[in-house]
């Protein structure tokens, strides 16, 4: 269980160009199934996913998780929830260009430093699971766009997280790998991780697997 | 323990990979680093050399040297000046040398003659300098002709090489029999080149040295602390290579604080976010980019320091020989003993790693300690 609690996300405060992303806004999410923040572009669904995720912190207003307080922690602990709790899907891909496709997926655990072998033996088995282990050496900015995706979520599940957060994930790939992705992110919901997915794409929040869609408009539930 | 180990070791592995992923700004960083720490090692190396040997010489060297002026000139030194210095309270002992210079066109070189004190070369035998015997190609027991100032050619026997403990002086040197030397200078039997005065009580030396300016007014006594402050002046090490070495830090801190400063990179700062969001701690990111300077500075540290040890001690310095020409007329022939110094390599490490490692690490820093939602923009 996520609880928001009246929270609100202003940047720039007190600045001439000042913007109210998130209004106040309360909610309870599940951390089972798979939710989507539907809404037009602008009206604060990254915003909330990534206050959510401990990638910033709420202007005011408090996040909790399973009754834990995690809004306004100081920066160690946010980051310690966040590499735990929150695998990371991003619209961009965000992979490290230079590094090859496995050493990409083995970046998040650096910092906790498992024994080599195990985390190499972790990221091949990832790699296999979503059809990658031939890719496994190659650089990751010569991926199409799907393998790219995949290797994505990979490196978002290495840490073994609950919640898998996507922002946007369908932006950047045809109907067809939109589909694709749509059912690998429903066969990782089945496997009980939660997912929380941001869209204004139909194909996402009209999916059959979607068991919750909460809609924004201008920072608000809608 | 090992946990943290093995994430610092993480973070290295992470770091080497990010080096040799933008090989040409890395590598263009590492020449420049390793060119000014080249200089600076160089210098410092260099004038270090200087006043060791400089110091090895004046261990050895008398507590008063007295020579002989004539118009203000140095000239030779009549023997029985000897006895009546000899006499001085205070002197332990006095004696006269003999020595001399000669330039030998056939290498066009200037060679050192002296006349050794103690166990002088018997008749028709020297004792070579390294340098001599170099440019000459003899060996023991092969012959030195040489003509002499009035044009008669002389033939002497080389008896041993001279072992050089400090080349710095002991290179031009040939050492002869007295009455070689005066047969192949010419020079008159009854004169000195000039006479030294061993004085055991240092606060009597300053005395000493007025009695003889006063008892045989046309001499000049020659202190050794005298001399001491010549070479310092000399060397300059209080004021040009103190110079020499914070302008050269200095530039090091400019270049490398305007690389760095002038930006990361959007594609740097993007890559920080990217690790920051995935789980790395502002801590990993600032450790790993500092392992990332430090293995530059280091390779560049140890590349620099090596190129200018093979520099001053192989080459004999000679990219400075223009500009170290003052010091170098001291000695025509300057190749320094091989040596390090700890202190002095610190100093070095100080004065370079560590401007390096400021400039980069404060705006990696502002970079790392924004929050990582930007990533997802
Ligand atoms: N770092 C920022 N600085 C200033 N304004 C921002 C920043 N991030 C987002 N915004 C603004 O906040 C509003 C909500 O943005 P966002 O959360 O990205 O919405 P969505 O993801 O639904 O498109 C937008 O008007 C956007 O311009
Ligand atoms: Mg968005």
């Amino acid at each position: 269980m996520i609880r928001l609690a009246q929270v609100s996300k202003v940047f720039n405060q007190g600045r001439h160009n000042e913007v109210r992303a998130v209004r106040d806004l309360s909610l309870e999410l599940d951390t089972r199934g798979i939710t989507v923040f539907k809404g037009p572009s602008g009206s604060g669904k990254t915003s909330l996913l990534a206050m959510i995720g401990c990638l910033s912190r709420p202007t005011s207003g408090r996040i909790h998780l399973e009754g834990r307080l995690i809004s306004n922690l100081p920066e160690r602990f946010m980051t310690a929830v966040r590499r735990d709790t929150f695998g990371f899907i991003f619209q961009r891909f965000n992979l490290i260009r230079g590094l090859t496709v496995l050493e990409n997926v083995m970046l998040p655990a650096y910092p906790l430093a498992p024994a080599p072998s195990t985390l190499r033996d972790r990221a091949l088995d990832l790699l296999r699971q979503f059809h990658l282990a031939e890719r496994a050496n190659n650089q990751a900015e010569w991926l199409s766009g799907g393998e790219a995706q995949r290797t994505a979520i990979c490196r978002a599940l290495i840490n073994r997280p609950r919640i898998l957060i996507a922002d946007e994930p369908t932006a950047n790939l045809d109907s067809q790998l939109s589909r694709e992705l749509l059912a690998l992110i429903g066969d990782l919901a089945d496997q009980g991780k939660g997912v929380l997915i941001s869209s204004h794409d139909p194909l996402v929040f009209d999916h059959a697997r979607v068991s919750r869609v909460v809609e924004l408009r201008d920072g608000r539930l809608a | 323990m090992r946990a943290l180990l093995r994430r610092q070791r993480y973070l290295l592995d992470y770091s080497l990979s990010s080096l040799a992923r933008r090989p040409g700004k890395h590598l263009a960083l590492l020449l420049v680093y390793t060119l000014i720490v080249f200089l600076l090692a160089s210098t410092l190396l260099f004038t270090q050399s200087l006043r060791r040997e400089a110091a090895l010489v004046l261990a050895e060297s008398p507590e008063l040297i007295v020579q002989r002026l004539l118009a203000g000139r140095h000239e030779l030194m009549p023997a029985d000046y000897l006895h009546r210095l000899g006499r001085l309270r205070g002197v332990s002992e006095s004696y006269g040398r003999l020595w001399g210079y000669f330039y030998d066109p056939a290498v066009k070189a200037n060679y050192t003659l002296l006349v050794p004190r103690q166990d002088p070369p018997a008749p028709g035998d020297v004792i070579l300098g390294t340098g001599v015997a170099r440019a000459r190609g003899l060996g023991v027991g092969d012959y030195l002709s040489l003509r002499s100032a009035r044009g008669e050619p002389f033939s002497f026997k080389v008896a041993a090489l001279l072992e050089a403990d400090t080349e710095l002086v002991a290179s031009d040197l040939i050492l002869l029999g007295p009455e070689d030397f005066r047969r192949f200078f010419a020079f008159p039997a009854d004169r000195y080149t000039d006479i030294v005065l061993r004085v055991p009580n240092p606060s009597e030396v300053r005395k000493v040295a007025e009695k003889i300016a006063l008892a045989l007014p046309d001499t000049r006594p020659i202190l050794r602390e005298e001399i001491l402050r010549t070479y310092d002046a000399l060397f300059g090490w209080r004021q040009g290579v103190v110079i020499v070495l914070l302008t050269g830090a200095l530039l090091a801190f400019v270049i490398f604080a305007f690389d760095r400063a002038a930006g990361l990179s959007a594609e740097e700062r993007r890559e920080i976010g990217i690790l920051k969001a995935i789980g790395w701690e502002t801590g990993d990111v600032l450790r790993m980019k500092f392992w990332e300077g430090a293995a530059l500075s280091l390779t560049a540290f140890l590349a620099g320091y090596l190129l200018a040890y093979v520099h001053v001690f192989f080459f004999a310095a000679t990219l400075f020989a223009p500009v170290l020409k003052g010091w170098a007329v001291l000695y025509p022939d300057f190749s320094p003993l091989p040596f390090v110094d700890g202190l002095q390599v610190a100093t070095l490490f100080f004065f370079t790693v560590f401007p390096y490692t400021v400039a980069t690490i404060v705006p990696i820093w502002r970079a790392a300690i924004t929050d990582p939602d930007q990533v997802m923009r």
